[in-house]
């Protein structure tokens, strides 16, 4: 370990950033001494502020718009795109030149993760564009500006830095992150999933009284609904040498619902009554309905003797009284949309309609298809029945059609309308009452915009042996498509088997067992893989080939990508390698190949999709 | 002859005072001594003046005589910024109100109410000067902070003061407005808008 001052935490969100940081000298057993960064951001042509969040936005300016000092931050001169809230709100008025939900396109599979395409919208030769990738280096080198700013003695690069990332990420979206990080300097880098990282700050919160608020035997659901994702994660408590564990045993599917989604719907819903009533607004009035639409739904949400919240949309221009549209949102136009529309009461069987799959668009984001996060819920738990079957101090799920959560944990903004939650714990208490299970407990968190943050930093805290950790390793196992040696049929493909490469479950800083198969590959040439991960299949040892396997338990990934460099070897020559999988201390997934005879090793590619739209 | 003498100097001394102010404590020595010489309870007043100097105590406090400063007007344009960027202030003042029924008003200083109070509340600390309930009983005590506390009404006799409390009162106990670029024109309070 590093001689770090502190141990650092970034969520990294969909919406928002935040940094979190504990100190690790005053910090002792599960006394963590935890504060939180304010970032300072442009607020406004000419205005900075340190505020607690760092909207994830950037704005790429027109070189006309903005006088340039105007754009000065407290660290550097004033060149590159604007980040955080004044990005976002200048964004809402000239959307072409905004870039936001960096995040999803970094794990969206269908496009090259690494190419200038955001905005998607804007136009190509007008405005130069962004990478995922890039984006999400942004968001971090701004958050490095501003802690050495403020900690000029001890910069972020010399400390224990953990960035959070979705449970659902996939090991391309994981690489590119811990890139982006390590690009930025960050040298004592680990990822974290986020559902994890709530569970910790939880953990903090309560000040060592967590061991008597979970038992042996139970199994946490973490629920985390940010602005743009919603990620599921079960966490089974166990015992070792008389001390609790945790044991983090299954993550849900990437899914792209979440809080904006439903105050746009919301939006959506007013919008409609006032164009029956003639009138309509302009995409800068729907922002600020959206906008207005966020706070009467939590009015609602809050007091339930309310019935209606007047809303107001302002006028662009500055005849305010004159050219504002009054409108209002009722109780039962969020219970219709809102409540039953994301949160329906849907049986323990239900499934989500229409998954979504990745090569249908390349233009937008792949969208959850069905809005309802209870159905996703059910589907989750259906899927995970087995998650627990192989831990100590756990029966087999006999009678039950789903996995039994104790207790429930929820995380996100969306929460903080507390409506929300009580309709989920109520939905799940009544498919754990159809299955004769006692109802699951409500674990009480912290703050839901921040608590990712501060349990990240909290982690890298009891990373060093501070308090306790959660075990779990990769949430997946993965597998490479081999084509079955069978006499060719005319028009019939041959069968693709999968080849367990790394098992369920590998811990950081490990390798895994070298299966037997060997692959020729052909020196300069890249040659191209198909790749699969199962959440469910927990006890495939590598090497292990399986024939057939059903869509629900595996899943086919984006092409993995090995190229041979032409060093030492004829080019066009086939040499005979093994592939090897590991998990870095970082926490990414690393695969090479092995050629039989020689001590080389070259890295596959996870984000290969550049070469083929070349 | 003496009160004559000292009326017409003190008259030469105020309209040199008024004119150049700095530049004539040689002249106002020069009348001081001869006041001090003719005039008793001017003599009086300055042995009064001239202990409460050496003591330290005054009737102005820190002994410091009140000077009138320009008010900054940077941290007003501000402010008048933000609020008009929130809260629409100043198209809301600007507009004329005797042309929109009431309900019209109203629904307009939502958005005014909404976006100001959200300024307030992210840029001051504020908090009430009183604790106790307006309409309550309230003891004044001797030695108050006479810039904090008000007293109206029948305002007489010595401290401690016993009244009604009409107003609470606002105290700010922290600004936190935002850092400006040295280069900005504050006084743009909101921008004119072209959409292309």
């Amino acid at each position: 370990m590093s001689d770090a001052r502190y141990a650092v935490g970034i969520d990294l969100g969909t919406t928002h950033c935040a940094l979190s940081y504990v100190d690790l000298g005053k910090s002792e057993r599960e006394e963590a001494v935890q504060d939180l960064m304010l970032v300072p951001q442009l607020t406004g042509p000419g205005s900075v502020e340190a505020l607690p969040l760092l909207p994830s936005f950037l704005y790429l300016p027109h070189p006309d718009e903005f006088p340039a000092a105007d754009l000065t931050l407290p660290w550097t001169g004033s060149e590159g795109p604007i980040l955080g809230e004044m990005a976002r709100n200048t964004g809402a008025q000239t959307p072409i030149r905004l870039v936001s939900s960096a995040k999803s396109w970094l794990c969206h599979p269908g496009v090259d993760r690494r190419a200038a395409i955001l905005p998607p919208g804007a136009p190509e030769e007008q405005v130069s564009r962004l990478s995922p990738y890039e984006a999400s280096l942004r968001y971090l080198a701004h958050l490095r500006d501003a802690w050495n700013h403020e900690h000029p003695y001890d910069s972020l690069a010399a400390q224990e830095v953990t960035v959070t990332v979705p449970a659902s990420f996939d090991p391309a979206a994981r690489e590119l992150t811990a890139e982006a990080a390590q690009a930025v300097g960050l040298g004592h880098l680990v990822l974290l999933e986020e559902p994890q990282a709530a569970l910790y700050s939880w953990i903090h919160d309560s000040a060592g009284r967590w061991r008597k608020q979970v038992h042996v035997g139970d199994i946490i659901l973490v629920i985390d609904v940010g602005g743009g994702t919603t990620d599921l994660s079960l966490i089974a408590v166990t015992e070792r040498e008389g001390a609790l564990e945790l044991n983090r045993v299954a993550v849900g599917e990437h899914i792209l619902l979440g809080g904006d989604n439903m105050d746009l719907a919301l939006a959506h819903v007013v919008n409609a009554k006032l164009t029956a009533a003639g009138k309509s607004l302009d995409p800068w009035q729907i922002q600020a309905l959206t906008h207005g639409c966020r706070h009467a739904k939590e009015a609602l949400l809050a007091d339930p003797t309310l019935e209606v919240v007047p809303l107001v949309v302002p006028s662009r221009g500055a005849r305010l009284i004159g050219g504002s549209i009054r409108t209002e949102l009722t109780r039962e136009e969020v219970t219709r949309t809102l409540v039953d529309g994301f949160f329906p009461q849907v049986p323990v069987n239900a499934r989500p309609a229409g998954r979504s799959r990745t090569a249908l668009t390349k233009l937008g984001l792949p969208y959850a298809q069905d809005p309802a996060v209870t159905r996703h819920l059910a589907a989750f738990l259906g899927m995970q029945i087995g998650a627990t079957e192989h831990l100590p101090g756990f029966e087999a799920e006999g009678a039950g059609s789903f996995l039994h959560p104790t207790a429930v944990l929820f995380n996100g903004g969306v929460f903080k309308a507390g409506l929300l939650a009580e309709r989920i714990t109520q939905v799940v208490n009544d498919w754990l009452a159809s299955d004769d299970a006692p109802p699951a407990r409500l674990l009480e968190g912290g703050d839901l915009d921040l608590a990712v943050a501060r349990g990240a930093s909290y982690y890298g805290y009891v990373r060093r042996g501070g308090g306790v950790r959660i075990r779990g390793g990769t949430a997946r196992s993965y597998y490479v498509g081999v084509e079955s040696a069978m006499p060719a049929v005319p028009g019939l493909e041959p069968p693709i088997h999968a080849l367990c490469l790394a098992p369920f479950g590998m811990e950081e800083g490990t390798q895994a067992n070298i299966p037997p198969q060997e692959f020729g590959l052909v020196v300069g040439e890249p040659v191209r893989f198909r790749f699969f991960g199962s959440s469910v299949r927990r006890d495939d040892p590598v090497g292990v080939l399986l024939e057939d396997w059903s869509e629900l338990e595996i899943e086919e990934l984006e092409e993995i990508e090995a190229n041979l460099p032409a060093e030492e070897r004829t080019p066009g020559e086939v040499v005979p390698v093994f592939l090897r999988a590991s998990v870095t201390e970082v926490g990414t997934l690393l695969l090479e190949a092995m050629p039989r005879d020689g001590p080389e090793h070259w890295k596959v590619e996870f984000n290969v999709r550049s070469t083929a739209d070349e | 002859m003496s009160e004559l003498l000292s009326s017409a100097l003190n008259r030469v001394l105020l309209a040199l005072n008024r004119a150049r102010p700095a530049l004539n404590r040689v002249l106002l020595a020069l009348t001081a001594f001869w006041h001090i010489l003719v005039d008793a309870r001017f003599a009086a007043t300055v042995v009064e003046v001239m202990a409460d100097a050496e003591t330290g105590s005054s009737d102005t406090p820190g002994g410091e005589p009140a000077r009138l400063r320009k008010a900054e007007p940077n941290s007003g344009l501000q402010l008048l910024g933000l609020l008009q960027q929130q809260g629409r202030f100043i198209d809301f003042l600007e507009e004329d109100v005797g042309a929109y029924s009431d309900a019209e008003v109203g629904a307009a200083a939502r958005v005014v109410h909404e976006g100001c109070k959200k300024t307030l509340m992210q840029h001051f600390s504020i908090e009430s000067v009183r604790a106790e309930a307006e309409g309550a009983r309230v003891t004044i005590p001797a030695g108050f902070d006479s810039s904090a506390v008000r007293l109206t009404g029948n305002l007489v006799g010595q401290a401690p003061f016993t009244g009604s409390l009409t107003h609470r009162g606002w105290r700010v106990t922290e600004v936190r407005l935002p850092q400006v670029a040295s280069g900005h024109d504050l006084a743009i309070v909101a921008p004119a808008e072209v959409e292309l």
